[in-house]
């Protein structure tokens, strides 16, 4: 069972839309994108579904070390009544200056955070915590969890070497304001969240926590929630597709007694 | 009608105007004297941290100017803080237009900190504007919190109960974001619009 029995915020359901060119697209295992549909039209979508959250992820934008086009940004803030966070390309405090004056609730950093940890402070400094998500991709492998740098293109990914709960401690302590864990391993499986690591990183994060990767039931989300009590989870091909619809995966939930957002 | 949304420094204030324009009216984002005395509503929104932005509206010579303000005011999220006498937070003086003091949410029994998400508010006092909102949900981001005063028009719940929705006189505030707050949201900022002057 969950082990925040104190009433607070509901669980979110968050969609994830990696956006290249304005066009929605998601790949399997990060490569092999294909065209899901018009990021407004989505973003419209969502809202009237009773998405709690989007996240918009520029995957365009880190590898080619350039800043994320905010025109979008505009367009999908005068759009939308609901929070929704801006994800790469974003490696200063002016590159996060400018997607979050267009109207973004939160930008979401992760390989530049890696890079220059200090850009954590120097944001929450800035912008409040509130606004700061940090994004981590980590691999479970028979060393443990450990976190893995530019991972929007595969040949370019890296390993900083760090484990991963050691980040998540020190993204704590620098005044982050959320986390999002991709669990590597399961991303693009649609086999199931990685409840294991889930649970560890929740162990020492006392700021909300975003679980992603693997969601392709809704049995996974009744599970993640209950076992490794994430405060969101977010996905992106079963929503998507329409495999899972939204207001049937909140019913479920709530039937499960997970506080939801009703639709 | 005019509404002046105030340039407090904030980074993210689109999101307001954006809401606001979705309901049909055309706001002035503005950190002008005049230009906010003479408006028939003002929204103070705000994000960061409360210290800060005393200092940015102290440095435009807002300070008196909100003070004075006679029209209905709004405060948003950090805007609603401001309105109170002092926060924990940086141990900041704020405006002083309703009585008391922010504290810090406490992260005890797995509570989180921030508290980012989406919760339900229960009315305390009859109002107007909030009658029509009780139970519904409401998008809040905040570490900071004030207590349930005689001020307080709706409650939340972080573990305790904190102010959703506060009134003095003509200063309320609201500590989530309406702005992304869907429909519930555009309701109170329609409401708020629609509160007749005093």
């Amino acid at each position: 069972m969950t082990s925040q029995l104190l009433k607070s915020a509901a669980r979110r359901i968050i969609p994830c839309l990696d956006v290249r060119d304005g066009q929605v697209v998601k790949g399997i295992q990060f490569r092999d994108h294909r065209v899901m549909g018009d990021i407004i039209e989505l973003a419209a979508r969502y809202r009237d579904e009773g998405a709690d959250e989007l996240v918009f992820y520029d995957i365009t934008a880190s590898p080619e070390g350039r800043s994320v086009d905010t025109d979008w940004v505009r367009r999908v803030s005068e759009t939308i009544d609901i929070p929704f966070c801006v994800a790469g390309g974003i490696r200063s405090v002016e590159s996060a200056g400018r997607v979050l004056s267009q109207g973004a609730d939160k930008i979401s950093i992760n390989t530049p955070a890696l890079e220059n940890p200090g850009l954590i402070n120097a944001l929450v400094k800035t912008f409040g915590s509130q606004c700061v998500v940090i994004g981590v991709d980590s691999i479970a492998d028979e060393v443990g969890y450990t976190v893995r740098s530019h991972t929007g293109t595969p040949d370019a990914m890296r390993s900083p070497g760090r484990q991963t709960l050691d980040w998540l401690q020190e993204v704590v302590d620098r005044g982050a304001g959320e986390v999002v864990l991709n669990c590597m391993s399961s991303d693009g499986t649609r086999a199931g969240y990685d409840i294991d690591q889930l649970a560890a990183a929740r162990q020492v994060l006392p700021i909300p926590l975003v679980a992603s990767g693997g969601a392709g039931a809704i049995g996974h989300f009744v599970a993640v929630f209950e076992q490794a009590d994430v405060d969101a989870a977010l996905a992106a091909t079963v929503f998507h597709s329409g495999q899972i619809p939204i207001p049937g995966l909140k019913k479920s939930l709530a039937d499960a007694g997970i506080e939801v957002r009703p639709c | 009608m005019s509404i002046a949304v105030v340039d407090s420094g904030g980074a993210n204030i689109a999101s307001v105007l954006h809401a606001l324009r979705r309901l049909g009216v055309d706001p002035k984002f503005t950190d002008d004297p005049a230009e906010i005395r003479q408006a028939d509503r003002v929204i103070l929104p705000g994000v960061g941290a409360a210290g800060r932005a005393m200092e940015v509206l102290d440095e435009h010579g807002l300070i008196p100017v909100i003070q004075s303000l006679q029209q209905p005011v709004l405060g948003i999220c950090l805007g609603m803080q401001l309105l109170f006498e002092s926060s924990e937070e940086d141990d900041a003086r704020l405006l002083g237009l309703i009585p008391g003091r922010l504290t810090r949410l406490e992260e005890i029994d797995g509570l989180r900190v921030p508290h980012m998400g989406w919760n339900a508010i229960t009315n305390q006092a009859p109002d107007t504007l909030t009658e029509p909102l009780d139970g519904m949900w409401f998008y809040f981001v905040h570490s900071f919190a004030a207590p349930v005063s005689e001020w307080t028009l709706s409650t939340s719940t972080h573990g305790t109960d904190f102010s959703a929705i506060v009134r003095k006189g003509n200063f309320y505030g609201a500590q989530f974001h309406p702005e992304r707050s869907a429909k519930a949201g555009a309701r109170l900022l329609r409401g708020f619009l629609e509160t007749p002057l005093q």
